[in-house]
Protein backbone atom coordinates (compact mmCIF):
# COMPACT_ATOMS: atom_id res chain seq x y z
CA UNK A 1 0.00 0.00 0.00
CA UNK A 2 1.28 3.48 -0.82
CA UNK A 3 0.99 5.80 2.16
CA UNK A 4 -1.06 8.93 1.36
CA UNK A 5 -1.66 7.98 -2.28
CA UNK A 6 -2.94 10.96 -4.18
CA UNK A 7 -3.25 11.86 -7.83
CA UNK A 8 -1.46 15.19 -7.42
CA UNK A 9 1.59 13.72 -5.68
CA UNK A 10 4.70 15.81 -5.69
CA UNK A 11 6.89 13.16 -4.04
CA UNK A 12 6.61 9.38 -4.40
CA UNK A 13 8.86 6.75 -2.86
CA UNK A 14 8.65 3.09 -3.89
CA UNK A 15 10.21 0.38 -1.72
CA UNK A 16 13.14 2.57 -0.85
CA UNK A 17 16.07 1.10 1.05
CA UNK A 18 19.13 2.93 2.22
CA UNK A 19 22.11 1.06 3.62
CA UNK A 20 25.39 2.36 5.03
CA UNK A 21 27.49 -0.76 4.69
CA UNK A 22 25.78 -3.41 6.75
CA UNK A 23 23.66 -0.86 8.62
CA UNK A 24 20.13 -0.42 7.32
CA UNK A 25 19.12 3.24 7.65
CA UNK A 26 15.81 2.92 5.78
CA UNK A 27 13.93 -0.26 4.97
CA UNK A 28 11.28 -0.65 2.29
CA UNK A 29 9.79 2.83 2.53
CA UNK A 30 6.83 3.45 0.24
CA UNK A 31 5.32 6.89 0.55
CA UNK A 32 3.26 9.34 -1.42
CA UNK A 33 3.22 13.05 -0.57
CA UNK A 34 0.58 15.23 -2.23
CA UNK A 35 1.22 18.79 -3.30
CA UNK A 36 0.79 21.40 -0.57
CA UNK A 37 0.81 18.85 2.25
CA UNK A 38 2.26 19.67 5.65
CA UNK A 39 3.86 16.39 6.65
CA UNK A 40 5.80 15.43 9.74
CA UNK A 41 8.38 12.68 9.82
CA UNK A 42 8.62 11.61 13.40
CA UNK A 43 10.77 9.19 15.32
CA UNK A 44 13.60 8.94 17.78
CA UNK A 45 17.23 9.75 16.97
CA UNK A 46 18.62 7.25 14.45
CA UNK A 47 15.14 6.41 13.12
CA UNK A 48 16.11 7.53 9.58
CA UNK A 49 14.37 10.94 9.44
CA UNK A 50 17.39 12.89 8.17
CA UNK A 51 18.33 10.08 5.78
CA UNK A 52 14.87 10.19 4.26
CA UNK A 53 15.15 13.93 3.68
CA UNK A 54 18.63 13.49 2.17
CA UNK A 55 17.27 10.98 -0.32
CA UNK A 56 14.77 13.58 -1.48
CA UNK A 57 17.36 16.25 -2.31
CA UNK A 58 19.98 13.72 -3.42
CA UNK A 59 22.25 14.40 -0.50
CA UNK A 60 22.40 10.61 -0.58
CA UNK A 61 21.48 8.10 -3.26
CA UNK A 62 19.01 5.30 -2.59
CA UNK A 63 20.43 1.78 -2.24
CA UNK A 64 17.26 0.19 -3.65
CA UNK A 65 13.87 1.40 -4.78
CA UNK A 66 12.83 4.60 -6.50
CA UNK A 67 12.13 8.19 -5.57
CA UNK A 68 10.10 10.40 -7.90
CA UNK A 69 9.89 14.16 -7.53
CA UNK A 70 7.19 15.64 -9.77
CA UNK A 71 7.55 12.51 -11.87
CA UNK A 72 11.35 12.88 -12.13
CA UNK A 73 13.06 9.61 -11.20
CA UNK A 74 16.02 10.50 -9.00
CA UNK A 75 17.80 7.22 -9.78
CA UNK A 76 18.09 8.29 -13.41
CA UNK A 77 18.87 11.95 -12.94
CA UNK A 78 22.17 13.11 -14.46
CA UNK A 79 24.63 14.96 -12.21
CA UNK A 80 24.10 18.10 -14.33
CA UNK A 81 20.40 18.14 -13.44
CA UNK A 82 20.92 17.79 -9.68
CA UNK A 83 21.16 21.60 -9.18
CA UNK A 84 17.85 21.97 -11.06
CA UNK A 85 16.26 19.40 -8.74
CA UNK A 86 17.55 21.20 -5.66
CA UNK A 87 16.04 24.47 -6.80
CA UNK A 88 12.64 22.87 -6.21
CA UNK A 89 13.53 22.73 -2.52
CA UNK A 90 14.10 25.09 0.34
CA UNK A 91 16.06 23.23 2.98
CA UNK A 92 16.25 24.13 6.67
CA UNK A 93 18.74 22.43 8.97
CA UNK A 94 18.88 22.06 12.72
CA UNK A 95 22.33 23.68 12.74
CA UNK A 96 21.15 26.44 10.32
CA UNK A 97 24.11 25.98 7.94
CA UNK A 98 24.63 29.68 7.38
CA UNK A 99 27.91 30.91 5.90
CA UNK A 100 29.67 32.53 8.85
CA UNK A 101 31.77 34.90 6.73
CA UNK A 102 28.83 36.31 4.77
CA UNK A 103 26.26 38.83 5.92
CA UNK A 104 22.62 37.94 6.47
CA UNK A 105 21.78 39.54 3.12
CA UNK A 106 24.47 37.54 1.29
CA UNK A 107 23.42 34.29 2.97
CA UNK A 108 19.91 34.67 1.63
CA UNK A 109 20.92 36.22 -1.70
CA UNK A 110 23.15 33.27 -2.61
CA UNK A 111 20.09 31.21 -3.63
CA UNK A 112 19.05 33.78 -6.20
CA UNK A 113 22.62 34.46 -7.32
CA UNK A 114 23.05 30.75 -7.97
CA UNK A 115 20.13 30.78 -10.39
CA UNK A 116 21.40 33.91 -12.13
CA UNK A 117 18.80 36.46 -11.00
CA UNK A 118 19.51 40.15 -11.62
CA UNK A 119 21.02 42.20 -8.81
CA UNK A 120 18.05 44.57 -8.53
CA UNK A 121 15.60 41.68 -8.28
CA UNK A 122 17.80 39.96 -5.67
CA UNK A 123 17.94 43.06 -3.47
CA UNK A 124 14.19 43.55 -3.61
CA UNK A 125 13.34 39.90 -3.02
CA UNK A 126 15.84 39.30 -0.20
CA UNK A 127 14.70 42.41 1.68
CA UNK A 128 11.09 41.38 1.26
CA UNK A 129 11.71 37.86 2.60
CA UNK A 130 13.79 39.15 5.50
CA UNK A 131 10.91 41.48 6.35
CA UNK A 132 8.56 38.49 6.33
CA UNK A 133 10.75 36.62 8.85
CA UNK A 134 11.23 39.78 10.89
CA UNK A 135 14.96 40.13 10.22
CA UNK A 136 15.02 43.19 7.97
CA UNK A 137 17.11 45.14 10.49
CA UNK A 138 19.94 42.58 10.41
CA UNK A 139 20.79 42.81 6.71
CA UNK A 140 24.44 43.54 7.27
CA UNK A 141 24.97 41.43 10.39
CA UNK A 142 27.09 38.32 10.39
CA UNK A 143 25.21 35.17 11.41
CA UNK A 144 27.34 34.49 14.49
CA UNK A 145 26.33 37.85 15.94
CA UNK A 146 22.68 36.68 16.04
CA UNK A 147 20.84 34.39 18.45
CA UNK A 148 19.95 30.80 17.51
CA UNK A 149 16.33 31.74 16.85
CA UNK A 150 17.38 34.64 14.63
CA UNK A 151 19.81 32.44 12.72
CA UNK A 152 17.07 29.90 12.11
CA UNK A 153 14.79 32.67 10.81
CA UNK A 154 17.56 33.61 8.36
CA UNK A 155 17.77 29.95 7.37
CA UNK A 156 14.01 29.96 6.78
CA UNK A 157 14.36 33.12 4.69
CA UNK A 158 17.06 31.44 2.63
CA UNK A 159 14.86 28.37 2.20
CA UNK A 160 11.88 30.32 0.88
CA UNK A 161 13.53 33.14 -1.08
CA UNK A 162 13.58 31.10 -4.28
CA UNK A 163 9.83 30.31 -3.97
CA UNK A 164 10.45 26.55 -3.74
CA UNK A 165 7.70 24.03 -4.27
CA UNK A 166 8.92 21.90 -1.38
CA UNK A 167 10.33 22.97 1.99
CA UNK A 168 12.37 20.34 3.83
CA UNK A 169 13.03 21.13 7.47
CA UNK A 170 15.29 18.86 9.47
CA UNK A 171 14.67 19.40 13.21
CA UNK A 172 14.09 23.12 12.53
CA UNK A 173 13.35 23.90 16.17
CA UNK A 174 15.76 21.41 17.71
CA UNK A 175 18.20 24.08 18.93
CA UNK A 176 15.66 26.78 19.75
CA UNK A 177 13.86 27.96 22.87
CA UNK A 178 10.07 27.74 22.88
CA UNK A 179 9.38 31.30 21.70
CA UNK A 180 11.87 31.08 18.84
CA UNK A 181 10.52 27.65 17.91
CA UNK A 182 7.00 29.08 17.74
CA UNK A 183 8.14 31.88 15.43
CA UNK A 184 9.87 29.43 13.08
CA UNK A 185 6.86 27.13 13.12
CA UNK A 186 4.52 30.01 12.32
CA UNK A 187 6.72 30.95 9.39
CA UNK A 188 6.64 27.39 8.06
CA UNK A 189 2.85 27.31 8.38
CA UNK A 190 2.63 30.63 6.56
CA UNK A 191 4.69 29.35 3.60
CA UNK A 192 2.59 26.17 3.60
CA UNK A 193 -0.51 28.33 3.41
CA UNK A 194 1.01 30.06 0.37
CA UNK A 195 1.14 26.72 -1.46
CA UNK A 196 4.43 25.05 -0.57
CA UNK A 197 4.67 21.38 0.38
CA UNK A 198 6.33 21.35 3.79
CA UNK A 199 8.04 18.28 5.23
CA UNK A 200 9.31 18.59 8.78
CA UNK A 201 11.50 15.93 10.36
CA UNK A 202 11.23 16.16 14.12
CA UNK A 203 11.18 14.11 17.28
CA UNK A 204 9.33 16.92 19.08
CA UNK A 205 5.77 15.64 19.77
CA UNK A 206 4.69 19.02 21.13
CA UNK A 207 5.60 20.70 17.86
CA UNK A 208 3.47 18.16 15.97
CA UNK A 209 0.60 18.57 18.37
CA UNK A 210 0.66 22.37 18.01
CA UNK A 211 0.74 22.29 14.24
CA UNK A 212 -1.31 19.27 13.20
CA UNK A 213 -1.11 17.29 9.98
CA UNK A 214 -0.16 13.88 8.71
CA UNK A 215 2.64 12.21 10.63
CA UNK A 216 4.71 9.27 9.48
CA UNK A 217 6.47 7.44 12.26
CA UNK A 218 9.88 5.93 11.60
CA UNK A 219 11.75 3.60 13.89
CA UNK A 220 15.12 2.05 13.12
CA UNK A 221 14.58 2.71 9.43
CA UNK A 222 11.09 1.17 9.24
CA UNK A 223 7.91 3.11 8.53
CA UNK A 224 5.90 1.98 11.54
CA UNK A 225 2.64 3.85 11.10
CA UNK A 226 0.96 6.94 9.71
CA UNK A 227 -1.30 9.08 11.84
CA UNK A 228 -3.10 12.36 11.45
CA UNK A 229 -3.04 14.88 14.26
CA UNK B 1 30.56 37.48 -15.55
CA UNK B 2 31.08 40.70 -13.60
CA UNK B 3 29.46 38.94 -10.66
CA UNK B 4 32.04 36.12 -10.88
CA UNK B 5 34.88 38.65 -11.01
CA UNK B 6 33.50 40.46 -7.97
CA UNK B 7 33.27 37.18 -6.06
CA UNK B 8 36.79 36.21 -7.11
CA UNK B 9 38.19 39.58 -5.98
CA UNK B 10 36.29 39.36 -2.72
CA UNK B 11 37.71 35.86 -2.16
CA UNK B 12 41.22 37.16 -2.79
CA UNK B 13 40.67 39.94 -0.23
CA UNK B 14 39.21 37.46 2.27
CA UNK B 15 42.14 35.05 1.87
CA UNK B 16 45.01 37.50 1.44
CA UNK B 17 47.70 35.33 2.96
CA UNK B 18 46.98 32.19 0.92
CA UNK B 19 46.71 34.25 -2.23
CA UNK B 20 49.96 36.10 -1.50
CA UNK B 21 51.78 32.77 -1.03
CA UNK B 22 50.44 31.50 -4.35
CA UNK B 23 51.35 34.69 -6.20
CA UNK B 24 54.88 34.67 -4.74
CA UNK B 25 55.35 31.02 -5.71
CA UNK B 26 54.22 31.69 -9.26
CA UNK B 27 56.43 34.79 -9.39
CA UNK B 28 59.52 32.79 -8.32
CA UNK B 29 58.91 30.04 -10.84
CA UNK B 30 58.23 32.57 -13.59
CA UNK B 31 61.41 34.44 -12.61
CA UNK B 32 63.50 31.27 -12.94
CA UNK B 33 61.88 30.11 -16.18
CA UNK B 34 62.10 33.55 -17.79
CA UNK B 35 65.71 33.99 -16.60
CA UNK B 36 66.57 30.81 -18.49
CA UNK B 37 64.66 32.12 -21.53
CA UNK B 38 66.57 35.38 -21.34
CA UNK B 39 69.88 33.53 -21.19
CA UNK B 40 68.96 31.38 -24.21
CA UNK B 41 67.81 34.36 -26.25
CA UNK B 42 71.11 36.18 -25.67
CA UNK B 43 73.35 33.11 -25.96
CA UNK B 44 71.65 32.19 -29.23
CA UNK B 45 72.15 35.71 -30.50
CA UNK B 46 75.85 35.61 -29.66
CA UNK B 47 76.36 32.17 -31.21
CA UNK B 48 74.57 33.23 -34.39
CA UNK B 49 76.70 36.33 -34.73
CA UNK B 50 79.85 34.26 -34.20
CA UNK B 51 78.69 31.68 -36.71
CA UNK B 52 78.30 34.37 -39.35
CA UNK B 53 82.00 35.10 -38.94
CA UNK B 54 83.15 31.53 -39.55
CA UNK B 55 85.77 31.34 -42.32
CA UNK B 56 88.36 28.82 -43.29
CA UNK B 57 91.92 29.76 -44.21
CA UNK B 58 93.72 27.33 -46.53
CA UNK B 59 97.50 28.10 -46.57
CA UNK B 60 99.36 26.92 -49.66
CA UNK B 61 102.71 25.20 -49.82
CA UNK B 62 105.59 27.38 -51.02
CA UNK B 63 106.21 27.36 -54.75
CA UNK B 64 102.70 26.79 -56.05
CA UNK B 65 102.84 28.43 -59.51
CA UNK B 66 100.66 31.49 -59.94
CA UNK B 67 99.06 30.00 -63.07
CA UNK B 68 97.66 27.12 -61.03
CA UNK B 69 95.86 29.44 -58.62
CA UNK B 70 92.64 30.05 -60.70
CA UNK B 71 92.27 26.31 -61.31
CA UNK B 72 92.69 25.55 -57.61
CA UNK B 73 90.25 28.32 -56.74
CA UNK B 74 87.63 26.72 -59.03
CA UNK B 75 88.20 23.32 -57.43
CA UNK B 76 87.66 24.77 -53.98
CA UNK B 77 84.53 26.62 -55.12
CA UNK B 78 83.03 23.35 -56.30
CA UNK B 79 83.12 21.92 -52.77
CA UNK B 80 79.64 21.68 -51.34
CA UNK B 81 78.80 24.40 -48.82
CA UNK B 82 81.23 27.05 -50.02
CA UNK B 83 79.87 30.53 -50.61
CA UNK B 84 82.91 32.52 -51.60
CA UNK B 85 86.64 31.92 -52.16
CA UNK B 86 89.20 34.71 -52.15
CA UNK B 87 92.88 34.33 -52.97
CA UNK B 88 95.21 36.30 -50.72
CA UNK B 89 98.75 36.39 -52.14
CA UNK B 90 101.49 36.41 -49.56
CA UNK B 91 102.49 40.00 -50.52
CA UNK B 92 99.01 41.25 -49.71
CA UNK B 93 98.94 39.21 -46.51
CA UNK B 94 102.15 40.94 -45.39
CA UNK B 95 100.71 44.36 -46.22
CA UNK B 96 97.62 43.56 -44.15
CA UNK B 97 99.78 42.33 -41.28
CA UNK B 98 101.88 45.48 -41.36
CA UNK B 99 98.72 47.56 -41.35
CA UNK B 100 97.35 45.69 -38.36
CA UNK B 101 100.63 45.89 -36.44
CA UNK B 102 101.55 49.52 -37.11
CA UNK B 103 103.03 49.99 -33.66
CA UNK B 104 105.35 47.03 -34.06
CA UNK B 105 106.53 48.10 -37.56
CA UNK B 106 110.18 47.71 -36.51
CA UNK B 107 109.62 43.94 -36.46
CA UNK B 108 109.19 43.95 -40.22
CA UNK B 109 112.17 46.17 -41.06
CA UNK B 110 114.78 43.43 -40.91
CA UNK B 111 112.77 40.83 -42.83
CA UNK B 112 114.82 39.54 -45.78
CA UNK B 113 111.93 37.74 -47.37
CA UNK B 114 108.16 37.44 -46.86
CA UNK B 115 107.60 34.59 -44.39
CA UNK B 116 103.85 34.39 -45.02
CA UNK B 117 102.32 31.81 -47.38
CA UNK B 118 99.79 32.37 -50.15
CA UNK B 119 96.33 31.54 -48.92
CA UNK B 120 92.68 31.15 -49.77
CA UNK B 121 90.06 32.73 -47.55
CA UNK B 122 86.91 30.63 -47.77
CA UNK B 123 83.45 31.70 -46.55
CA UNK B 124 80.65 29.22 -46.08
CA UNK B 125 76.94 29.26 -46.87
CA UNK B 126 74.65 29.65 -43.80
CA UNK B 127 73.63 25.98 -43.61
CA UNK B 128 77.31 24.94 -43.48
CA UNK B 129 78.10 27.17 -40.54
CA UNK B 130 78.28 24.44 -37.98
CA UNK B 131 81.06 22.44 -36.46
CA UNK B 132 80.46 19.17 -38.35
CA UNK B 133 80.24 20.70 -41.82
CA UNK B 134 83.22 22.96 -41.25
CA UNK B 135 85.30 19.91 -40.36
CA UNK B 136 84.20 18.03 -43.50
CA UNK B 137 85.09 21.00 -45.71
CA UNK B 138 88.45 21.41 -43.94
CA UNK B 139 89.30 17.75 -44.54
CA UNK B 140 88.49 18.15 -48.24
CA UNK B 141 90.75 21.19 -48.44
CA UNK B 142 93.60 19.36 -46.72
CA UNK B 143 93.38 16.65 -49.38
CA UNK B 144 94.56 19.09 -52.07
CA UNK B 145 98.32 18.56 -52.61
CA UNK B 146 98.92 22.31 -52.92
CA UNK B 147 97.41 22.98 -49.50
CA UNK B 148 99.85 23.00 -46.63
CA UNK B 149 97.61 23.78 -43.70
CA UNK B 150 93.95 24.51 -43.07
CA UNK B 151 92.89 26.69 -40.22
CA UNK B 152 89.36 27.32 -39.08
CA UNK B 153 89.60 29.26 -35.87
CA UNK B 154 86.98 29.15 -33.20
CA UNK B 155 87.22 25.41 -32.72
CA UNK B 156 85.98 26.24 -29.26
CA UNK B 157 82.73 27.31 -30.89
CA UNK B 158 81.81 23.63 -31.16
CA UNK B 159 82.52 23.09 -27.52
CA UNK B 160 80.51 26.16 -26.61
CA UNK B 161 77.60 25.01 -28.79
CA UNK B 162 77.62 21.65 -27.04
CA UNK B 163 77.71 23.37 -23.67
CA UNK B 164 74.89 25.65 -24.77
CA UNK B 165 72.79 22.69 -25.91
CA UNK B 166 73.39 20.94 -22.59
CA UNK B 167 72.43 24.10 -20.77
CA UNK B 168 69.29 24.34 -22.88
CA UNK B 169 68.34 20.79 -21.91
CA UNK B 170 68.89 21.65 -18.25
CA UNK B 171 66.78 24.75 -18.83
CA UNK B 172 63.91 22.73 -20.27
CA UNK B 173 64.12 20.27 -17.38
CA UNK B 174 64.24 23.08 -14.82
CA UNK B 175 61.38 24.88 -16.59
CA UNK B 176 59.34 21.67 -16.50
CA UNK B 177 60.11 21.09 -12.83
CA UNK B 178 59.27 24.64 -11.84
CA UNK B 179 56.09 24.47 -13.90
CA UNK B 180 55.02 21.33 -12.02
CA UNK B 181 56.05 22.81 -8.67
CA UNK B 182 54.09 26.00 -9.34
CA UNK B 183 51.04 24.05 -10.53
CA UNK B 184 51.11 21.80 -7.45
CA UNK B 185 51.50 24.74 -5.09
CA UNK B 186 48.65 26.63 -6.76
CA UNK B 187 46.55 23.46 -6.63
CA UNK B 188 47.31 23.03 -2.94
CA UNK B 189 46.56 26.65 -2.14
CA UNK B 190 43.22 26.45 -3.92
CA UNK B 191 42.56 23.16 -2.13
CA UNK B 192 43.29 24.83 1.21
CA UNK B 193 40.89 27.62 0.28
CA UNK B 194 38.28 25.08 -0.73
CA UNK B 195 38.71 23.18 2.54
CA UNK B 196 38.39 26.38 4.52
CA UNK B 197 35.16 27.01 2.63
CA UNK B 198 33.87 23.48 2.24
CA UNK B 199 30.74 24.30 4.25
CA UNK B 200 30.05 27.27 2.00
CA UNK B 201 30.56 25.11 -1.10
CA UNK B 202 28.26 22.45 0.39
CA UNK B 203 25.58 25.06 1.10
CA UNK B 204 25.89 26.46 -2.41
CA UNK B 205 25.34 22.98 -3.80
CA UNK B 206 22.32 22.44 -1.54
CA UNK B 207 20.66 25.63 -2.74
CA UNK B 208 21.00 24.52 -6.34
CA UNK B 209 24.20 26.24 -7.43
CA UNK B 210 25.72 24.63 -10.50
CA UNK B 211 29.36 23.49 -10.50
CA UNK B 212 30.04 26.32 -12.94
CA UNK B 213 28.71 28.86 -10.44
CA UNK B 214 30.95 27.40 -7.73
CA UNK B 215 34.04 26.94 -9.89
CA UNK B 216 34.07 30.15 -11.93
CA UNK B 217 35.38 32.45 -9.16
CA UNK B 218 38.16 29.98 -8.36
CA UNK B 219 39.25 29.84 -11.99
CA UNK B 220 39.21 33.65 -12.14
CA UNK B 221 41.29 33.70 -8.94
CA UNK B 222 43.76 31.29 -10.55
CA UNK B 223 44.05 33.51 -13.61
CA UNK B 224 44.49 36.64 -11.46
CA UNK B 225 47.13 34.88 -9.35
CA UNK B 226 48.90 33.76 -12.53
CA UNK B 227 48.81 37.25 -14.04
CA UNK B 228 50.15 38.96 -10.91
CA UNK B 229 52.74 36.21 -10.37
CA UNK B 230 53.89 36.56 -13.97
CA UNK B 231 54.09 40.36 -13.84
CA UNK B 232 56.00 40.32 -10.53
CA UNK B 233 58.39 37.61 -11.81
CA UNK B 234 59.14 39.50 -15.03
CA UNK B 235 59.49 42.81 -13.19
CA UNK B 236 62.11 41.31 -10.85
CA UNK B 237 63.88 39.83 -13.88
CA UNK B 238 63.79 43.21 -15.66
CA UNK B 239 65.28 45.02 -12.65
CA UNK B 240 68.01 42.36 -12.38
CA UNK B 241 68.58 42.62 -16.12
CA UNK B 242 68.98 46.40 -15.98
CA UNK B 243 71.50 46.04 -13.19
CA UNK B 244 73.50 43.31 -14.96
CA UNK B 245 73.37 44.93 -18.40
CA UNK B 246 74.73 48.23 -17.04
CA UNK B 247 77.59 46.26 -15.38
CA UNK B 248 78.27 44.43 -18.65
CA UNK B 249 78.37 47.70 -20.59
CA UNK B 250 80.88 49.09 -18.14
CA UNK B 251 83.01 45.94 -18.11
CA UNK B 252 83.21 45.32 -21.86
CA UNK B 253 83.97 47.58 -24.73
CA UNK B 254 80.70 48.93 -26.09
CA UNK B 255 79.41 47.19 -29.20
CA UNK B 256 81.30 43.95 -28.57
CA UNK B 257 77.98 42.44 -27.67
CA UNK B 258 74.73 43.87 -26.45
CA UNK B 259 72.51 41.85 -24.17
CA UNK B 260 68.84 42.15 -24.96
CA UNK B 261 65.72 41.79 -22.80
CA UNK B 262 62.84 39.56 -23.82
CA UNK B 263 60.78 40.69 -26.79
CA UNK B 264 57.19 41.94 -26.21
CA UNK B 265 55.98 38.66 -27.75
CA UNK B 266 58.01 36.60 -25.27
CA UNK B 267 56.84 38.87 -22.44
CA UNK B 268 53.17 38.22 -23.26
CA UNK B 269 53.95 34.55 -23.82
CA UNK B 270 55.36 34.30 -20.31
CA UNK B 271 52.34 36.11 -18.83
CA UNK B 272 50.04 33.69 -20.67
CA UNK B 273 52.14 30.77 -19.41
CA UNK B 274 51.84 32.15 -15.90
CA UNK B 275 48.06 32.49 -16.25
CA UNK B 276 47.96 28.92 -17.48
CA UNK B 277 49.89 27.81 -14.37
CA UNK B 278 47.23 29.49 -12.20
CA UNK B 279 44.39 28.02 -14.20
CA UNK B 280 45.70 24.44 -14.33
CA UNK B 281 46.40 24.55 -10.57
CA UNK B 282 42.74 25.44 -10.01
CA UNK B 283 41.57 22.81 -12.44
CA UNK B 284 43.45 20.04 -10.63
CA UNK B 285 42.22 20.92 -7.14
CA UNK B 286 38.62 21.64 -8.21
CA UNK B 287 38.44 18.37 -10.08
CA UNK B 288 39.50 16.49 -6.95
CA UNK B 289 37.41 18.55 -4.53
CA UNK B 290 34.12 18.67 -6.43
CA UNK B 291 34.01 15.00 -7.41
Amino acid sequence: MIEGKNKSSIIRMFHVNKNYGAKKALVDITLDIPKNELLFISGPSGAGKTTLLKLLYLGEAVSEGQVLIEGMNLSRISSKRIPLLRRKYGIIFQDYKLIATKTVFDNVAIVLEAIGKKRRFIEKKVKSVLRTVGMEDSLHSLPLSLSGGEQQRIAVARAVVGDPKIILADEPTGNLDEDSADIVLELLKRFHARGATVIIATHDKELIRKTGGRVIHLNQGYLQKTTTV
Amino acid sequence: MIFYYKRALQDIIDHKFLNAITIITIAISILIVSAFSLFFVNANEIINSWKKGIRIMAYLKPGVPEVKIPELKQKIKRINGIQDVRFIPKSKALQLLKKQMKRQSSLFENLKENPLPDAFEIRLIASSQNQDKVEIIATRLESFPQVDEVEYGKKWLGRFTNFFNLFRLIGYAMGGLFFMAAVLIVANTIRLMLYSRREEVEIMRLVGATDRFIKAPFYIQGLIQGTFGGIIGITILFITFMFISSSVDQGFSPGLFTIKFLSPGAFFGIILYSMFVGWIGCYISLKQFLK
